[in-house]
């Protein structure tokens, strides 16, 4: 069969919704663009977790400790549960990490920007978690089965994830005027950052295209953001903060909220590297890795004596 | 058929002998251990499930690991950590004859034989 034909046969089964396996015939795009995506969100998992682990020894009581520290492994899992799948794809971890490190991969790019505060624990884990589900939930029905599989299992992780942060926005929102004020300081901060977290207006991502046709993405940046947005206004009402933008209004023909012009050049420039942590937790990750190696070492001889014995 | 579950893609073949041809000559090359399957019984008395995979250098390590990565809110009540390459898989291009003997014996299947009518539990 030719190379045409085949890429006909996939497109026939992704039109009727079959489930692509990792040893079932599909075009080398359709991989790539796999391995891409999947690395960056699999390294997402793992780079969030040094904004967070950053509050593990200073977090204000042993009950919200304990939960932090549970949040914490749980991105640990979900960076684990997304590199075994993409790894289906015939890369190796090792590849991927060397991908990270050398700036091919990229994660996503709110884990760029500092964790300033106790009250940043509630914004990350009520506004970057919401949107993260939002997006993942959708990601659920993609078309390659060990990607939809891990997405499955986070999705049912991460709602207790959202309900944390919330309730640490909540909770300081109704505390002291100087809590509230640092809880209305973190949604200040973190919420341009999260509309920014579903990517480009969808006629600005030449991605998106091949995507959607091969149902590895199911729903447009721009409706996803949309969804997050209507789902999370009134969550903030709610508490009695303000969504830090002046032009939200909702509109009653749409049923959705309209909203201000996002800062795409704060994107673009965070991506390529501008933002205020991108250095840091690069060389936080490759310190990790590169301390780690001696018990790496340790294990391999390890269980290479016990092979032979 | 083909060895091997989950990892193997034939485009990808070259490139991962070529890993191996690696991870043979260099003895101290850093790895991440070798990939194993789990799964998953959820309640005794039910199925094991595939659950996904994990690296691991050796068995001991490799359920320590499974039981963290996979089992943190109960999930398990059994588990099974196999070596990936120890699973022997139907290849996808030849499924379909593979499974074919299957399709042509309808009278395998209780709904083929015509009862008469009156009978309400068989």
């Amino acid at each position: 069969m030719g190379a045409e034909e085949l890429d006909v046969l996939f497109q026939e089964r992704i039109d009727a919704n079959d489930k692509i396996e990792p040893r079932d015939s599909m075009p080398e795009e359709y991989r790539s663009h796999l391995i891409r995506q999947m690395s960056q969100h699999a390294h997402s998992e793992v780079i969030g977790m040094q904004p967070e682990g950053n509050w593990i020894t200073r977090a204000p009581s042993l009950r919200a400790k304990k939960i932090l520290l549970a949040k914490v492994q749980d991105e640990a899992g979900h960076g684990l549960y997304l590199y075994s799948a993409t790894e289906t794809l015939g890369i190796s971890r090792e590849e991927l990490i060397a991908k990270l490190h050398q700036g091919k991969a990229k994660y996503a790019s709110i884990f760029n920007y500092p964790a300033l505060t106790w009250a940043d624990m509630g914004a990350i884990g009520w506004l970057v978690d919401g949107a993260a589900i939002t997006n993942q939930v959708s990601l659920q029905r993609t078309s390659y089965g060990p990607y939809s599989r891990a997405m499955v299992k986070i999705c049912k992780e991460e709602s207790f994830h959202q309900r944390q942060g919330y309730e640490i926005m909540a909770s300081m929102a109704n505390g002291t005027p100087a809590q509230k004020e640092m809880a209305q300081d973190a949604l200040n901060r973190f919420w341009w950052p999260s509309l920014m977290m579903f990517g480009p207006h969808d006629s600005d991502s030449p991605r998106t295209g091949n995507a959607m046709k091969w149902k590895i993405k199911r729903e447009y940046n721009d409706v996803l953001r949309k969804k997050f947005i209507d789902k999370t206004v009134s969550q903030a009402n709610l508490i009695g903060l303000t969504i830090p933008d002046k032009d939200l209004k909702w509109n009653e023909a749409e049923n959705s909220y309209d909203f201000g012009a996002i800062d795409w050049d704060e994107f673009w420039s965070v991506v390529k590297g501008g933002g205020p942590c991108n250095v840091k937790r690069l060389n936080h990750h490759k310190k990790a890795h590169k301390d780690g190696a001696w018990v790496r070492k340790a294990a391999a001889a390890y269980a290479k004596k016990q092979a032979t014995k | 058929m083909e060895r091997g579950f989950g990892k193997q893609l034939q485009h990808t073949q070259k490139n991962r002998q070529q890993n191996k041809k690696m991870s043979e000559t260099k003895d101290t090359e850093d790895t991440q251990g070798k990939l194993w399957e789990v799964f998953i019984q959820s309640k005794k008395g039910l199925p094991f499930k595939h659950f996904g995979s994990v690296h691991a250098f050796d068995k001991e390590m490799a359920v320590q690991n499974a039981r963290d990565l996979y089992t943190r809110r109960g999930e398990g009540k059994g588990m099974w950590v196999v070596p990936a390459d120890a699973i022997v898989a139907v290849d996808p291009a030849n499924d379909a004859s593979f499974f074919e003997p299957a399709d042509d014996k309808v009278y395998r299947h209780p709904t083929f034989y015509e009862l008469p009518d009156g009978i309400k539990n068989m």
